[in-house]
């Protein structure tokens, strides 16, 4: 999504309004032409869609002109055509002919079966059935009867046939419900409206049919989320944007019926405009062979102009003195000259192995088969198999080095479980393997338990029925109270919505143990204990942010009393209890245990508040909300008074469930010399988290972090630009043994990577980091003392260790000199990275992700493999060399854009272990053989030349020639490329070792090239010499000495070298490949006899002049001796070298695998700081986003009666006139949906910082492009409308528009009229949460998935926006001094924030007095390095 | 979709050997319990079948003689001379003498032997009309256009059979004489010149084109003979099964060589007396002397041969053979040391661990 985010800013909006399209007005709308010098066509396209490349007539003239696009059938037609001259024409006509025929249908008959395939697709689609308005009631139609302006009725389920304009559906305020997984991949439900004019008036099928409004809007382009028109009816304009667009391809959903106008139909339309061309990606052999074939092509012309000069000498001998042929040379010794050249180039053509390409493609297809039918990559789940979308990628799956993966969906399934608790102490587990089926659910007394809960504890559930322990009851309270997640009643069941699976997940688990949280108003939460209604006035809710990493709920019980409810990070929630006691000792080693199943944990804490102190903080919260200036970090203050002296109750733990067999993957991968780097959008602790979930990191690793890697590449920087010394001294300081990890954030990235950015921004920065530090972390500072003596450690290790590495490159290449900054700067940076056992990009943007992977690209110059199943890893796969889509849930943009698509990650290692090196080796064997093969046929005719006087004869019949590379060697190189393995897929799975080789280029490469033309030149030159050196003495009937039978006998050495050869290559001996030898060889036997026989002489003796030839000569002993010794003198030497190769190879393997096992030995941990476990246990259960609580305190998306939500979606509000408030609510949200930018600036510069009234401010800058609403009554008003589906949607998008409203907001004049609107924390971007709910939709251009992974990067439209955040408000004119803190960005936010206080814990510092985690920790880190989860 | 054990995805690939690709296989490992035997096997069994075809070319006698008559090397010198300016003169005779103290068993082999010759020239070697060659009398009228400039005559009548190889028949002729006791008389040995060339060249792929009121001469009426040809085709011998396109010599000569210097047999020697060789005594080998082949640096040699089961006299092969059958039993001794180091090796390893 990214890259459309971006291409789309890039877009200059310059189109202009000149599409009309008239409603129920085909004539009209057939009035527009377009044309094209004399040529005219109707400018709307009809909606018949034809993909299809070729039609019945133009077939054979395209495709033939297509095929001869290519350049190696291009040089054989030129061959063809010179070998029409006869002064030049070496060959028979069909030598080359024929071939080449063959080799044109085989490529016409794929792309035929491949054009009817679209074009049965095409039909398919262009006959779908809908609904158009034809006089004054809908008929069923097909597509393609669809023109622009019709009216077309859609019902549930229904695909959207055309680009729409929404005009009306049965559901209130016209909204539709729409489903665009197949256009961006996004599952969650998205909605648009229709105008409101046409809601009003459209109700009835005859107001339908008597509509004319005149659209007017944008010519068709391929923005998906871009339009722009106006509605143009009774004279009145009503603008029109992408909120009332129905796009073709769309599913409508949720709504029962709707009726929208077509805009713009079949190949106008948005998504048919972003079927793009596919990229061609090319493989590393692929580029080679390309070479190869070049520089075979010139040794060639080489070659034959040698020749030629020999033939110089010759003709001037035959000319004067060899009467008998003189009169054959007729012109001049030059002339004659330059015709040899052309013939010795004609008869060299055979060289160029033209059947390589079409076998290569067999192969590649072949192989891309294999992977599809691979049972073992198919998952049943999903009935999703493995599927090669590109075939021509196969043999580069076995050379890949870097696997760059997406972490959310992709190595964990995105499922949040509820795992472990730990309530007072005691730890509660599951009891069973949860696999396990059970006889009956446990939860059945409770009719809200969902029923889907695995985890299961029948003494905890004894406790919870028991209802004595006040602490499992305030536990399970909290969880049902404190949270923001909203619920909704569908078919009777609770659904909730929250903003992150953890806070779902813990809700669920509370409704399953009988807390079950009901409703929610603005000020009160309704929940179901145990059977019994309370209802819980809420007080105040501090919501979560990366800064607090905590959340409260202030609420007042039924029975009157006051509590505060806190949930947080484990840090954060011990440094604010009250005492500290055996339970709280428990609770932590609780902690550490989940930590070190790298579960996520949360905290819970509470206490009750006294009516006094409650005043009091009520009065102080008020003041603080009402600031002007620095209002976030006051109302931090505030809640921080509060949040003190809690009461611990224990503490949850969540499983962000790994898919299946990913730490089993990673780590056959990096067995195999893969690196894996996770980028994520995610924040960092989850990211780390998931990074020893899945093994990718370990505890005896150094982890790299901001600092560590900024102070690296300084030192680097430095010891560079001073001259390299020392270097004799860099082997025995390169440190293999220590394993570094590194995590890096998007923004530390974007700050290191200038070119990733157009302006520098290094400066405000720092800015930023130290005031944020400065606040926010009191004690950063003196840590930073402690820290910077032990980075001074690391980084002097890693300096010389990356210097050692480094610089001899840079250095050694002549253009380190005139290397540009930011070329250094980079290639530093990914020379460290590589270094790194496992780097972890968390916060990425997905442009980040594909600039990350073209950085390794471009200085590693290595294979890399893009794995991701959102829409925002769609850059990323397009990036890499390789891109795998995960078919999961996420929509199939991400697979349409892949090159091979998996159903979980696990496969991931068959199709590169197993799959990919096959393919590999199977590629790399079959070149290697082609060219000996090529080679040792072919070059006798180069011997040949050197006897026949250079006058270029060849030395085999024609047919041979003809039929050697179509027949007589193809079927076993053929079995070779399809079917050989070396090793079978269990070894290779279990040796991924042996996937080193590929990482190499071993197997096929310049030298081997070499040695495969050396092999078949030693091989020719046997081949044509000895029987020269035989037939020279012998003659008389059982000679060989005429030319037909030397002819034969070499020829006939030739194939059986080289099937003797393929005999001994060939490792996988099955019926296939002796069926293969067998068959080439009687297809030898079969095509000889016939092309010698005398039926075809008679027909045409000067085309078969081999008459009888080889009956003749292979009947007599003599000669069979003579191929024998050929035979054998060919292959008992390779055989030799093989057999002793093997031999010595046996040696081989056993010292390498001593070297993995010295290396787990050889980890120390020494002087090497260590990271304590216990810094992983800081991941916390929420995600990165805050929740709803603003929303939910300010009432703009609730009812103010608790209602369960379900009716309200009702049916259609039969009143075609819903409240104005509904309306409005729903309207800016269609407005936001452009690009920030687009909207227009704000045009009172205020100085608020935050937008305290959350309705009617925030209704103006979008409002302000239609008729204002009326400002401020709708957001008391509105209800909840929007279905809660697009909760997630919006929840997701939401920190993306930060940025933009928070300006607006900014700038919005007065105080807040609300009083219950808080100020954001600062740092925290909160403010721009108020203003979602109403504008609830979500950006899906950069909402790759409800996931993390867009969420917050978004937040900075591009990735310098973190820089411009605290400037531009600047630039609006009233900056406020707060504005420079508060709206920015939380730059060092968990990157910085969470590298401190983890290695304050692991270090022990005094200000932490744990002793016993200091145990703890030192159990934990033994019992990961031992034991996976 | 649901999912069980039974029932199959709709998109579940097939569960077979072929798509699976555990395809029931045989994976030879090469090793040195293989390979050892093998090479020792085929060393001995090549230096057998060497020894036996070496001895095989050392009892084939050899028997030949340069008569280019380069200046001072015999009495074709003369004709030789007059060859000087490219117009062979007609009947110019040479004579061989030699003597042969033993019996030089048969059946012997009459051969001649060009060097500097070069048949296998493209220009020249495609200067031929296989179809006017096989008879056709449609094609004897229009020979193809690679036979030019020997296509057709300067007076428009087409050349049969055409193109240079024909123009270029080998001309010169031998006949053998035998002196059984010195000073008495010369008996000429009958040479055989059938059955010098292929069976089926001369029986299907060179035919004469048919008989025209059973006469031959007839049927090649409205062609002319090469120009170098002192003769019509059908006038080359007078034998009618020999002559006319399917004469021997004619075919012989046709089958090109592969190589500049080449043998072509010319007679055999298998009648009469003679049929077990050719008794001892003194003989003469009577040579007209027609082809020119000093203008390009050639020789011509007339070569007396027997010939065994694998042709004729080639020590090469039989040398070849006892080579590549030492190699490879060097080769298997290689091995052999190879192995036993890198087994010992082996062996240690696995009882270190």
């Amino acid at each position: 999504m990214g890259s459309l985010a971006y291409r789309e800013d890039l877009e200059e909006e310059n189109s202009a309004f000149t599409w009309e399209v008239k409603a129920n007005s085909r004539a009209y709308n057939n009035q527009f032409k377009k044309s094209f010098l004399c040529w005219q066509r109707q400018k709307h396209k009809s909606n018949v869609i034809n993909t299809a490349k070729y039609n019945v007539f133009s077939f054979l003239p395209l495709n033939l002109y297509e095929q001869f696009c290519r350049i190696s059938n291009l040089y054989f037609l030129l061959i063809i055509i010179l070998q029409g001259f006869p002064e030049i024409s070496t060959l028979p006509w069909f030598t080359l002919f024929a071939p080449l025929v063959c080799l044109l249908v085989i490529r016409a008959t794929r792309d035929l079966v491949d054009d009817i395939g679209r074009h049965r697709s095409d039909r398919l689609i262009n006959n779908r059935p809908c609904q158009i308005l034809v006089g004054k009631s809908f008929l069923w139609k097909k597509w393609a009867n669809l023109c622009v302006g019709d009216v077309v009725c859609l019902h549930r389920d229904n695909i959207v046939p055309a680009d729409l304009l929404l005009l009306a559906s049965t559901e209130p305020s016209s909204l539709c419900y729409v489903e665009t997984a197949d256009i961006d991949g996004e599952t969650n439900l998205k909605f648009r409206q229709a105008p409101l004019v046409t809601h009003l008036q459209l109700t009835s099928v005859r107001s339908m049919a008597s509509f004319r409004g005149k659209v007017v809007c944008e010519e068709p382009s391929s923005r998906l989320h871009h339009f722009v028109g106006c509605l143009d009816w009774d004279g009145r304009k009503h603008p029109l944007d992408s909120g009332n667009i129905l796009l073709r391809g769309c599913r409508v959903r949720n709504t029962d019926t709707c009726y929208g106008m077509v805009i713009y139909a079949g190949f106008d339309t948005k998504i048919m405009k972003n079927c793009g061309r596919i990229r061609l990606k090319r493989t590393k052999i692929d580029r080679l062979v390309n070479r190869l074939v070049v520089l075979i092509f010139v040794s060639l012309v080489l070659v034959s102009m040698a020749l030629s000069l020999g033939f110089w000498f010759k003709v001037t001998e035959f000319k004067a003195r060899h009467y008998y042929v003189s009169s054959r040379y007729l012109y001049s010794v030059a002339a004659e000259t330059f015709f040899i050249f052309w013939g010795f180039l004609i008869l060299l053509s055979v060289m160029v192995p033209m059947a390589m390409f079409i076998m290569v493609e067999f192969i590649y297809l072949g192989n891309s088969m294999f992977i599809n039918w691979d049972v073992e990559m198919y998952y049943a789940p999903q009935d999703q198999p493995a599927r090669a979308r590109s075939t021509s990628l196969n043999d580069q799956l076995g050379q890949v080095q870097y696997v760059f993966s997406d972490k959310t969906g992709t190595l964990t399934q995105n499922i949040m479980t509820f795992k472990k608790c730990c309530i007072g102490g005691v730890t509660y587990g599951p009891d069973e393997e949860e696999d396990t089926p059970h006889k009956e659910n446990p939860y059945l007394w409770n009719e809200f338990a969902d029923g889907k809960l695995l985890y299961q504890n029948a003494a905890l559930l004894g406790a919870v029925r028991d209802n004595e322990d006040k602490t499992v009851r305030e536990f399970w309270r909290l969880l049902a109270i404190c949270h923001t997640v909203m619920v909704q009643e569908e078919d009777r069941q609770l659904v909730y919505q929250a903003a992150s699976p953890d806070e779902e997940a813990l809700v669920t688990a509370a409704r399953n143990f009988g807390y079950v949280f009901v409703a929610r108003t603005q000020d009160s939460i309704t929940v179901l204990e145990l059977g019994e209604k309370r209802v819980y006035k809420v007080l105040a809710m501090m919501d979560f942010n990366s800064i607090r990493k905590r959340m409260s709920v202030l609420v007042r019980s039924p029975e009157g009393s006051i509590y505060l409810y806190t949930k947080g990070a484990d840090v954060v929630i011990f440094e604010r209890l009250h005492k500290r006691g055996v339970k709280e000792w428990a609770t932590e080693e609780a902690l550490a245990s989940f930590a070190e199943q790298t579960l996520r944990t949360l905290c819970l804490a509470y206490k009750q508040v006294g009516e006094d102190a409650y005043e009091e903080w009520r009065q102080r919260h008020q003041e603080a909300s009402v600031l002007l200036q620095n209002r976030a970090h006051a109302l931090h203050q505030v809640y921080e008074d509060m949040e003190q002296d809690l009461q611990l109750l224990g503490a949850t733990a969540i499983e962000d469930r790994l898919q299946d067999g990913v730490c089993d993957t990673i780590k056959c991968l990096k067995q195999g010399n893969i690196k894996v780097w996770v980028l994520t959008g995610d924040k960092q602790e989850t990211a780390v988290n998931i990074g020893f979930a899945c093994q990718l990191l370990s505890e005896n690793m150094l982890i790299l972090e901001e600092k560590e890697i900024l102070r690296i590449l300084e030192a680097y920087w430095e010891t560079d630009n001073s001259a390299p010394r020392g270097k004799g001294r860099r082997k025995h300081l390169f440190l293999p043994r220590v394993k570094v990890a590194m995590v890096i954030s998007g923004e530390l990235l974007d700050h290191l990577l200038l070119s990733l950015r157009k302006e520098p921004r290094a400066l405000v920065h720092n800015v930023n980091e130290d005031g944020d530090a400065s606040w926010q972390e009191p004690d950063a500072q003196t840590e930073d003392v402690q820290q910077d003596r032990r980075l001074s450690l690391m980084w002097r290790i890693l300096g010389v260790q990356l210097r050692a590495t480094v610089t001899p490159q840079v250095t050694g290449s002549s253009s380190s000199t005139s290397e540009s900054p930011e070329v250094r700067r980079e290639r530093a940076f990914v020379e460290l990275a590589s270094q790194c056992q496992a780097v972890i990009c968390c916060r990425v943007t997905p442009k980040q992700k594909a600039s990350i992977v073209a950085l390794v690209k471009k200085y590693q110059r290595v294979v890399t493999l893009a794995i991701g199943d959102g829409a925002n890893d769609i850059n990323m796969i397009k990036t890499a060399d390789i891109g795998v889509g995960l078919a999961g849930q996420e929509g199939l943009q991400a697979v349409q854009n892949s090159d091979y698509v998996l159903a979980q990650f696990c496969f991931l290692k068959r199709l590169l272990l197993v799959h990919g090196r096959w393919s590999y080796m199977r590629v790399c064997k079959f070149l290697r053989y082609f060219i000996y093969k090529t080679a040792a046929s072919m070059m006798v005719q180069i011997w040949f030349s050197f006897y026949n006087g250079f006058s270029a004869q060849p030395l085999y019949e024609g047919w041979f020639l003809a039929l050697f590379n179509l027949l007589y060697s193809t079927l076993p190189i053929l079995y070779i490329g399809l079917f050989e393995q070396d090793v079978s897929a269990e070894q290779s799975l279990e040796l991924p070792e042996l996937y080193i080789a590929g990482q190499k280029d071993e197997l096929f490469n310049y030298w081997v090239f070499l040695q495969a033309l050396a092999h078949g030149t030693v091989t020719s030159l046997v081949n044509f010499f000895v029987p020269l050196w035989v037939s020279h003495d012998s003659a008389g009937p059982v000679s060989f000495s005429d030319y037909q039978s030397f002819a034969v006998v070499v020829a006939m050495s030739g194939l059986l070298s080289i099937t003797m050869e393929v005999v001994l290559a060939i490792r996988y001996w099955t019926a296939l490949s002796v069926l293969a030898v067998f068959l080439s060889l009687l297809f030898y036997v079969l095509a000889t006899s016939l092309s010698q026989s005398l039926w075809l002489f008679q027909i045409s003796p000067k085309t078969f002049p081999f008459l009888y030839a080889d009956r003749n000569v292979l009947s007599r002993p003599s000669i069979l001796l003579v191929v024998l010794l050929n035979v054998s003198l060919n292959t008992l030497p390779t055989l030799a070298l093989r057999v002793i190769c093997q031999a010595l190879k046996k040696a081989g393997p056993k010292e390498r695998e001593e070297a993995p096992s010295e290396e787990v030995a050889a980890v120390e941990p020494g002087p090497y700081p260590q990271r304590g476990s216990r810094g992983r246990r800081s991941s916390y259960a929420f995600s990165h986003r805050e929740g709803y609580a603003d929303l939910i305190t300010q009432g703009t998306s609730l009812r103010k009666a608790p209602a369960l939500g379900g009716d309200v979606l009702g049916a259609r509000a039969g009143t075609p006139e819903p409240e104005p408030g509904a309306r409005e609510s729903l309207r800016p949200r269609a407005n936001t949906w452009a690009p920030g930018r687009r909207r227009p600036p704000p045009q009172d510069p205020a100085s608020a910082e935050d937008a305290p009234s959350p309705g009617a401010p925030e209704a103006r800058p979008s409002g302000s492009r239609r008729e204002p609403p009326p400002a401020g009554q709708e957001d008391r008003e509105a209800p909840w409308k929007a279905p809660f589906a697009s909760w997630r949607s919006w929840s997701s998008g939401w920190r993306q528009r930060l940025q933009g409203p928070r300006r607006r907001a900014a700038s919005l004049p007065g105080p807040s009229p609300a009083p219950a609107a808080r100020p954001p924390p600062p740092g925290g971007p909160r403010a721009p949460a108020e203003s979602v709910p109403r504008r609830g939709r979500r950006c899906p251009r950069c909402s790759g998935r409800g996931s993390p992974g867009t969420g917050h990067p978004r937040a900075r439209p591009s990735p310098n926006a973190g820089l411009c955040a605290p400037r531009s408000p600047i630039k609006r004119g009233a900056p406020p001094l707060g504005l420079l803190s508060a709206p920015r960005v939380p730059e060092p936010g968990p990157a910085s924030a969470w590298g401190p206080k983890h290695r304050r814990l692991g270090q022990g510092l005094p200000s932490t007095p744990r002793p016993r985690s200091w145990g703890l920790r030192e159990l934990s880190s033994r019992d990961t390095a031992r034991s996976p989860r | 979709m649901t999912w069980s054990a039974t029932a199959r995805g709709a998109h579940q690939p097939d569960n077979t050997a072929f798509t699976q690709q555990r395809l029931p296989a045989w994976q030879p490992l090469l090793s040195a319990s293989i390979a050892l035997p093998l090479f020792f096997c085929a060393g001995l069994a090549f230096i057998g079948l060497g020894l036996g075809l070496f001895y095989s070319s050392y009892g084939i006698k050899e028997l030949e003689y340069d008569y280019t008559g380069n200046p001072g090397t015999g009495n074709c010198s003369a004709c030789a001379l007059a060859d000087q300016d490219r117009a062979p003169p007609l009947r110019c005779s040479c004579a061989w003498y030699f003597s042969l103290p033993e019996l030089f068993p048969g059946p012997v082999y009459l051969y001649y032997e060009l060097t500097n010759f070069y048949q296998n020239n493209r220009r020249y070697s495609v200067s031929r009309d296989d179809t006017q060659l096989s008879g056709l009398p449609s094609a004897l009228l229009h020979p193809a256009n690679e036979c030019a400039p020997y296509q057709r005559r300067a007076s428009g009548l087409p050349i049969a059979p055409c193109g240079a190889i024909a123009n270029s028949l080998f001309n010169d002729s031998f006949s053998l004489w035998h002196q059984r006791q010195p000073g008495g008389p010369y008996v000429e040995v009958p040479l055989d010149r059938t059955g010098i060339a292929w069976w089926t060249d001369c029986h299907v792929k060179f035919r004469n084109p048919p008989l025209v009121n059973g006469s031959l001469a007839l049927a090649f009426q409205g062609t002319a003979p090469p120009p170098n040809w002192p003769r019509p085709v059908y006038e080359l011998s007078p034998d009618p099964n020999n002559t006319g396109f399917i004469n021997q010599d004619f075919v012989v000569w046709m089958r090109t060589a592969a190589l500049p210097t080449f043998r072509k047999l010319y007679a055999r020697i298998r009648q009469g007396n003679y049929s077990t060789g050719l008794p001892r005594g003194t003989y003469l080998v009577n040579i007209t002397y027609n082809y020119p082949v000093r203008a390009f640096g050639g020789h011509k040699l007339i070569v007396f041969s027997n010939i065994s089961w694998m042709g004729g006299k080639n020590p090469f092969l039989g040398i070849a053979y006892l080579v590549v059958g030492s190699l490879c039993i060097l080769m298997g001794f290689v091995m052999l040391v190879v192995y036993i180091r890198y087994q010992d090796q082996n062996d240690e390893d696995e009882d270190a661990e």
